[in-house]
């Protein structure tokens, strides 16, 4: 087990931290609030000579993906982190590395989309990269950030997937709170030498020369997808793996979702990032009433825990998905959608309703998530009525 | 197409709106607000009719301190914004103001294209030489060794000679002022709003919070108008060349002594041409090919393909 050293740092403090600890090759960095401050953190090691990462302020954050993707061709350990429209602007080559099959960290700060603007937190930038084929691992706090950019090094090189890490805007970005630090020995023994230091010249390796991204035409598009296809869910198991690693040297064991009191819970809540405690405080509120409620938070985003949500809600009467971001389709949040389908795999039929909260960084209390049970429960007992089974949480109509 | 105009001229403060700028106090930005109502007012234009585009930025928030029609878009989206403004409405005066990032960083495959295709668009870029709202980082017209955020031993980089750059691709009006002189700057957009075509004038503005080195206290005493001082003609884009490769000359103390700005600073009209707007060619080509009669006459269209 590490030596370990508890600090007071912020999200940004804290995942610069991991950045340097880790010493990425390359990072590729363009300005966005709330993801600003953590380069400029990283800047200074940079600067100070205290990693070797190669530093580039490029033009924006389709370039910033652009230069990942060349650098991670040529084997180097790669990062780049942005937020809300600079992951927007990003999309394009999101689809470009995953399926080059290139392994890339990505930190998503999360920010709200535009217009209007806004440069506080809501899950809408993630859910662009949900379709993307990159890995996904949401954080609630600083101290999550910090672990989940270690693992995500070694998870994205055994996958062979780019993967993103996310962290809230501002939230957990700017807020301080207490980071227990590994020592840096054993963060680079877990993560290893990237590939740029065991093979001189990965790009041109001629006993195994190959081309990234060249044409399929209809003859083989198909199967290009399929093998991603296939290999993606191969991620579950790389996932756990890595996982399991990580609670060795750290002694936090992680899982692809994390279950507070669902135990004997009959009306559940789902929600992801940091939003989560706020969701147990509620949870201990009604259960001092004798409510018999639990939560759920989803830390593995994609590929999604199916089988992990369907076994624990194996039991439950009503769930109540709580989405950071709006789908503006008719049929719920992007969260909701996934919960929904990930039940086909249980033969348990719980009532679901769908809330949208926390947008454009909206502080959310736990009253409002209490809320949200009440009307689950209402409404599975038919005390209440709906027109929709997605409804705004917090608003002014 | 001709810009919709007044009968009488409106006082400069008309222009402005009810909101009052969020900018800090002393940031140079504001000369660039006073120097657009003053040449909308000289110019006798409708606020009604105005366009204002931006992206984002600390100076492109200009658009909501302005009684114009507003459209603050992504970042580094204001010139296509303002194409698709250009092609819909091209009788109201499209006016882009936005900061040197946006514009050269993020947004700069907008600019060539814009200025070759010569729309009638008047873009005032304001140019701290940073990137001020996500608090200072180097932009592509950063000194060499200028001290952001992201770079705390200073740029590696050298800066990019935008005037140079947008005589080379085809802006049909390219000028320098300085946010601190307010005749100047005045007359300058005004000349560029009455300009038909793609006019271009990249303000000196500086941004006291954070840019310590190109300061109003930097600039004064060390500009050179290549015009009124040089007897620059506009007309001649040779001469125009020249002197734009030398925009950036101050920089570098070891060209304190080197001609022609011996260490200053040039603002003036570099270069002015009359062409063709890509509006006009529109309209030309939809005069030249519309049928005499209103519909086409399918029978014998079709009657070519027949065998
Ligand atoms: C796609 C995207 N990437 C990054 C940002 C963050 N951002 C906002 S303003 C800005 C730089 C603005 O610089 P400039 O245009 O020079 O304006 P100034 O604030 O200096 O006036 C950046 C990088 C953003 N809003 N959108
Ligand atoms: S930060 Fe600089 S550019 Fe932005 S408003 Fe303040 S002075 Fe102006
Ligand atoms: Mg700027």
């Amino acid at each position: 087990m590490a030596q370990t050293k508890v600090i007071a740092l912020t999200g940004n403090q804290a995942a610069a931290e991991a950045m340097r600890q880790i010493n990425f090759d390359i990072a590729a960095v363009y300005p966005i609030s709330p993801q600003t401050e953590l380069m400029g953190f990283f800047a200074e090691y940079v600067a100070n000579g205290e990693v070797d990462t190669e530093m580039i302020a490029v033009d924006g954050e389709h370039s910033a993906m652009a230069t990942c993707i060349g650098a991670a061709a040529a084997g180097a350990r790669t990062i780049t982190a942005s937020a809300g429209p600079g992951i927007a602007y990003m999309v394009e080559n999101l689809y470009v590395a995953s399926g080059m099959r290139v392994p890339i960290v990505l930190l998503d700060v999360n920010r709200a989309l535009s217009a209007p603007l806004s440069i506080h937190c809501d899950h809408a930038d993630s859910m662009l990269t949900r379709d993307t084929s990159w890995i996904s691992i949401f954080s609630e706090n600083a101290q999550e950030a910090y672990h989940n950019i270690i693992m995500a090094v070694k998870i994205s090189e055994k996958a062979m997937f780019p993967i993103i890490v996310n962290y809230d805007g501002y939230i957990v970005s700017h807020s301080i709170e207490d980071v227990e630090i590994l020592d840096d020995e054993t963060v680079r023994n877990f993560v290893g030498p990237s590939d740029i230091h065991r093979i001189p010249y990965p790009l041109l390796d001629t006993d195994k020369p190959v081309t990234y991204g060249a044409t399929a035409q209809p003859d083989y598009y198909t199967e290009c997808k399929y093998q991603q296809h296939v290999d993606f869910l191969k991620v579950y198991d790389i996932v756990r793996e890595v996982f399991d690693e990580f609670a060795e040297i750290s002694g936090k064991r992680y899982d692809f979702i994390e279950e507070y009191k669902t135990e004997d819970a009959e009306y559940i809540g789902i929600s992801m990032g940091s939003s989560f405690g706020t969701l147990k405080d509620a949870v201990d509120r009604l259960r001092e009433q004798g409510r018999k409620v639990g939560a759920i938070k989803i830390r593995l985003y994609r590929p999604f825990p199916v089988k992990e949500i369907a076994q624990a809600l194996s039991k439950a009467k009503g769930v109540v998905v709580l989405d950071r971001a709006d789908s503006f389709d008719g049929i719920g949040g992007p969260l909701f959608k996934d919960i929904a389908t990930a039940l086909l795999a249980t033969e348990n039929n719980p009532y679901l309703h769908n809330f949208i909260y926390g947008l454009g960084g909206r502080e959310i209390h736990e009253e409002e998530f209490m809320r949200a049970f009440d009307r689950l429960e209402r409404l599975e007992k038919g005390i209440e009525t709906r027109e929709n089974f997605v409804e705004y949480l917090q608003v002014r109509e | 197409m001709e810009y919709i105009r007044l009968q009488e001229k409106l006082p400069p403060k008309e222009y402005r709106s009810d909101i009052e700028p969020t900018w800090c106090p002393g940031c140079g930005d504001f000369g660039v607000v006073t120097a657009l109502t003053k040449a909308f007012s000289e110019e006798k234009l409708d606020p009604t009719a105005i366009t204002m585009t931006s992206g984002i930025g600390c100076s492109s928030r200009l658009p909501l301190w302005m009684n114009a029609f507003g459209v603050h878009t992504a970042h580094g989206r204001a010139l296509p914004a303002a194409v698709g403004i250009r092609l819909a409405k091209p009788e109201t005066p499209t006016i882009v103001t936005a900061g040197d990032g946006d514009i050269f960083s993020i947004g700069m495959e907008h600019f060539p294209h814009t200025a070759r295709k010569n729309f009638d668009i008047t873009l005032v870029v304001m140019d701290n030489r940073m990137y001020a709202l996500t608090k200072n980082q180097t932009s592509p017209t950063s000194r060499h060794g200028y001290k952001g955020s992201l770079n705390p031993y200073g740029n590696i980089e050298d800066p990019f000679n935008v005037i140079k750059f947008a005589i080379a691709s085809g802006a049909t009006f390219v000028a320098q002022s300085y946010s601190g002189n307010p005749k100047h700057l005045a007359e300058t957009i005004q000349a560029a709003v009455e300009h038909k075509g793609f006019a271009f004038v990249n303000v000196l503005s500086p941004c006291p919070t954070f840019n310590k080195i190109d300061t109003f206290k930097y600039y004064k005493g060390r500009l050179i108008d290549i015009n009124k001082e040089l007897g620059h003609d506009p007309s001649d884009m040779k001469a125009a060349l020249e002197l734009a490769s030398h925009a950036l000359d101050a920089d570098f103390p070891e060209l304190e002594d080197a001609e022609p700005f011996k260490g200053k600073r040039p603002i003036g009209i570099f270069y002015k041409v009359e062409k063709e707007t890509f509006e006009e060619r529109v309209a030309n080509l939809q005069e030249k090919f519309r049928p005499e009669s209103g519909e086409p006459d399918w029978d014998e269209i079709l009657a070519k393909y027949r065998p």
